[in-house]
């Protein structure tokens, strides 16, 4: 029950911080989140700790995972400092 | 692979780790909440990365990984990727990178959950085990969190595979949609929730079909979806990648997980409710539905015969050395011409010349949120010259010349005047209301709604007929002749 109410508050949160988000930083915005859901990563780390003589599956899989998540996290992090590098006032 | 002493350890203090989490779910919401000006939108996403760094570390030293060994080979192979796509990418090529990372999100969401699915077939899970001692949880809903991130994770790997093809351009996605597509969708759709409760029923099995079925649905449900729908469909795969590490987090029972992935999970839904609202359709119409001329609509040859009057690069100079207030309307044209370098040319020339100039931003123009505004920042256009449609419409009748460079639909005053028609009651920027419209065009054809622009036709309104970039450099070179 405990993570539920944190899902709901979070998902409160996100509501008021995001909408006060002009539309011009729209797509940084898209891709800066983009890769905060690469927090997922920290689950394919997790997954990657089970022992491979028992069940191959389940360690292979957390590779591919952590492959995955981290080109989201490092591609998404660095492609938005890109944008916003980029936006100047005059 | 790691001893029972280095787990013992880990349990024994979750309390640090834990600490660690919960000051990277902070730095993700300031991090968030920084890109709210674009004053402090860099800070806010290196907070962002700030916060995955230490809940990468706290990861690493709660299981005693260092070294890191193959985890940490892994994490090289992802961030030198990674790091490859966004230094590569065109900004004009943005939306379709966004499309893969939204996909690759959803893909690792999906493998985590398959990961825990494989070792609760073998009864040896470290997770379980884990999250048995933080917090003891009822294997039906953990199943039901491994399902949850199995369903969307699918949906959004496949679907952003197919959103960003059809956005390269590429011939096997981009392609009418077999008939029935829809049809298949809904039963996918059906088998899905079907599976999904086999799972909470305590079949772990079901996983591995339930991530079948929900691969192809993403294929099906996207699909479909036309172009200048992408916006909706980028900003939607966006909330599910959230989503879907949400659920990853439920299944491991990792706060962090949950926090981080239920706030781009709320990103994203308010960005595709924006998008949709910018288009006066509801989101089962922009997913299931289809824009289309109704028939009673007048013909393009009854709305422009004898009333296109064609223009010279010239003759729009001579126009714009008298204009005081200029407003330029960019449309995924200027994407697709990558003209938006000549457009600041051009804005500079006239600023030189002491007129103001200022653009004018619908909310769905391009193929992802805020897509012109990036062009344009990455052109030097000082962001505080970016309007709102908001801000622009009340402006246009004080506007001496509105140049509209590869829009269309969302200038149709028809929106605004014709119940019937597809786009009736869709937000439009009020050009016409302008003295002068120089629309920039390669010809007459229509837009994504298929329907004809009255606006061409319009007493005040000029056509340039080319190439969204040639006519830009003409009208460059014609605006310094003068």
């Amino acid at each position: 029950m405990t993570t539920f109410t944190i899902f709901v508050l979070a998902i409160f949160v996100g509501f008021e911080i995001i909408t006060k988000v002009p539309p011009t930083l729209h797509t940084p915005l898209m891709s800066g989140s983009n890769a905060i859901s690469g927090i997922t990563l920290i689950g394919a780390i997790l997954a990657m700790q089970a022992d491979f003589q028992v069940a191959w599956l389940a360690p292979t899989l957390g590779f591919v995972a952590i492959v995955l998540a981290m080109i989201n996290v490092v591609g998404g992090f660095f492609v938005t400092h890109r944008m916003l590098a980029m936006f100047k006032k005059k | 692979m790691i001893a029972s002493a280095d787990i013992t350890t880990y349990l024994a203090s979750p309390k640090l780790a834990d600490a660690g989490y919960l000051l990277s779910a902070v730095l993700f919401i300031l991090g968030i909440k920084g890109m709210t000006h674009p004053r402090t939108a860099v800070r806010g996403n290196l907070l962002g990365a700030v916060g995955m760094l230490i809940a990468v570390l706290v990861t690493v030293v709660r299981l005693g990984l260092l070294p890191v060994g193959l985890a940490g080979g892994a994490m090289a192979i992802g961030a030198a990727i990674g790091w490859v796509l966004a230094v590569r990418v065109q900004m004009t090529e943005m939306p379709q990178l966004v499309a893969l990372f939204n996909g690759f999100g959803g893909a690792a969401s999906l493998l985590v959950a398959g990961a825990d699915i494989a070792q609760r077939e073998s009864l040896v899970t470290v997770v379980e085990k884990v999250a048995d001692k933080v917090q003891p949880v009822a294997p039906n809903f953990a199943l039901l969190a491994a399902g949850a991130a199995g369903l969307i994770g699918a949906v959004t790997l496949t679907g952003s595979l197919i959103a960003a093809g059809k956005l390269q351009g590429i011939r096997l996605v981009d392609r009418k949609p077999p008939a029935g597509m829809q049809f298949v969708s809904g039963v996918l759709a059906v088998s899905s929730l079907v599976l999904l409760g086999l799972m909470v029923a305590g079949y772990a099995w079901a996983f591995w079909v339930l991530v079948g079925v929900a691969a192809v649905l993403g294929i099906t449900l996207v699909q479909p979806i036309g172009g200048a729908d992408m916006p909706v469909v980028i900003s939607l795969l966006n909330s599910y990648s959230g989503l879907a590490a949400a659920a990853a987090g439920f299944l491991i029972q990792n706060n962090v997980l949950i926090i981080a992935g239920s706030l781009v999970g709320a990103s994203g839904l308010i960005l595709t409710n924006i998008m949709c609202k910018a288009m006066n359709r509801s989101l089962a119409n922009v997913v299931f539905g289809k824009l289309e001329p109704s028939a009673e609509g007048p013909s393009a040859d009854e709305v422009y015969e004898g009333k296109i009057k064609a223009t010279s690069p010239e003759e729009v100079a001579m126009l714009l050395d008298g204009a005081q207030h200029v407003v330029i309307v960019p449309g995924y044209g200027m994407a697709v011409a990558q003209c938006q370098h000549t457009v600041r040319e051009l804005a500079d020339e006239l600023e030189n010349r002491g007129a103001t100039v200022e653009y004018a931003i619908h909310p769905v123009a391009g193929r992802m949120p805020g897509h012109m505004n990036v062009l344009l920042a990455e052109a030097d256009v000082p962001y505080d010259k970016l309007k709102t449609m908001e801000e622009m419409n009340p402006e246009f009748s004080q506007v001496d010349v509105a140049i509209v460079l590869g829009a269309n639909d969302v200038v149709n005053p028809v929106a605004n005047t014709d119940p019937t028609s597809p786009i009736a009651g869709m937000p439009i920027l009020e050009v016409d209301k302008a003295r002068t419209v120089v629309v920039i065009k390669r010809s007459l054809s229509p837009g994504f709604a298929g329907i004809p622009n009255p606006l061409f036709a319009a007493d005040n309104c000029l056509m340039l007929f080319g190439d969204g970039k040639k006519a830009m450099v003409d009208l460059v070179a014609a605006v310094n002749e003068n």
